[in-house]
């Protein structure tokens, strides 16, 4: 079974990265981008079958590491 | 006085740490990142800069996982001295040791110069022998020293007098000019500049070295 972690900074939070894309984007030509935030995407390969006591556990690794839950949220899609 | 520099795969500033402690007249102990206990009877950790883990995932992130980690966190839970630095402070968030979180400075850029910083607290065993308002600069070498708290925890930190040093023209983008914070219990400070880079004038300048004289006199004598 395969887990697919979306990490992305929480709302409110300032992404530098995310407006140099947004600038960068309009340096192109594409006017019409009004906000770039950037995340990651974190796939992991599971030994688990039972896909609710998975997503429990990855979102406990969420918490505990793949995430600063502090600046970021995360999603968790079992795949 | 007895210091523990920890070294992490990656570190590169745990050696000027413990050349400041000793010419500060501390006893200093390196301890690697995979000891899960520390040398009996140290007064203070040290958590040095660099980029521990390759800054992996997020920087200080595995770091702050390692098995020294816990060993930091219980001696920091039983009242212990932490002081962490540029990388340090990174890890020092990232187990929850201090509020709040540093991320990519506001410019983009890796930023390696010397700042003017202003001693923002002087309750602390770091900080009082500048006294408040004291100017000092050390050198920043970062690029993920943003330092960033929800209002809430900012006004804490206000509140409780916990912000250390900010600085005087603000390189990267922190929030309300912080370069440095307090624990609530005033022992574990994080900080992005590097005092250990600012200890004998032949480095561009000595400010650095009150810091570590003053641990190593408050702690000699303690």
């Amino acid at each position: 079974m395969k887990a697919r972690v979306h990490v992305m900074l929480k709302d409110g939070v300032l992404d530098p990265q995310g407006e140099a894309v947004r600038h960068a984007l309009g340096h192109l030509g594409f006017s019409g981008v009004e906000g770039v935030r950037q995340g990651k995407v974190i796939e992991l390969d599971l030994a688990a079958t039972d896909k609710a006591a998975a997503e429990v556990e990855v979102a406990q690794m969420c918490d505990k590491l793949l995430a600063n839950t502090v600046i970021e949220k995360y999603t968790v899609e079992i795949v | 006085m007895k210091a523990a520099v920890i070294t992490f795969p990656g570190s590169n500033c745990d050696r000027d740490l413990a050349v400041g402690f000793e010419k500060a007249g501390a006893q200093v102990v390196k301890v690697w990142h995979k000891e899960t206990e520390l040398p009996a009877g140290i007064d203070l950790i040290a958590v040095p800069g660099g980029f521990s883990y390759g800054d992996y995932l997020r920087c200080g992130a595995i770091a702050s996982r390692s098995p020294v980690g816990q060993a930091i966190a219980d001696f920091a839970g039983r009242g212990g001295y932490v002081l962490g630095i540029c990388n340090g402070f990174q890890i020092l968030t990232e187990m929850g040791l201090l509020p709040g979180a540093l991320m990519r400075n506001a410019t983009l850029k890796y930023i390696c110069k010397p700042v003017a910083l202003s001693v923002a607290s002087a309750d602390s065993a770091y900080t009082e022998s500048y006294g408040v308002g004291t100017q000092v600069t050390f050198p920043i070498a970062h690029h993920d020293g943003n330092y960033q708290i929800d209002p809430n925890g900012l006004a804490a930190l206000q509140g409780e007098d916990r912000v250390a040093f900010r600085y005087v023209e603000n390189p990267n983008g922190s929030v309300d000019d912080i370069a440095g914070v307090l624990s609530e219990n005033r022992r574990v400070l994080g900080m992005m500049p590097h005092p250990e880079r600012a200890i004998e004038p032949a480095q561009g300048g000595a400010d650095g070295a009150a810091l570590f004289r003053a641990l190593s006199g408050i702690m000699a004598s303690a």
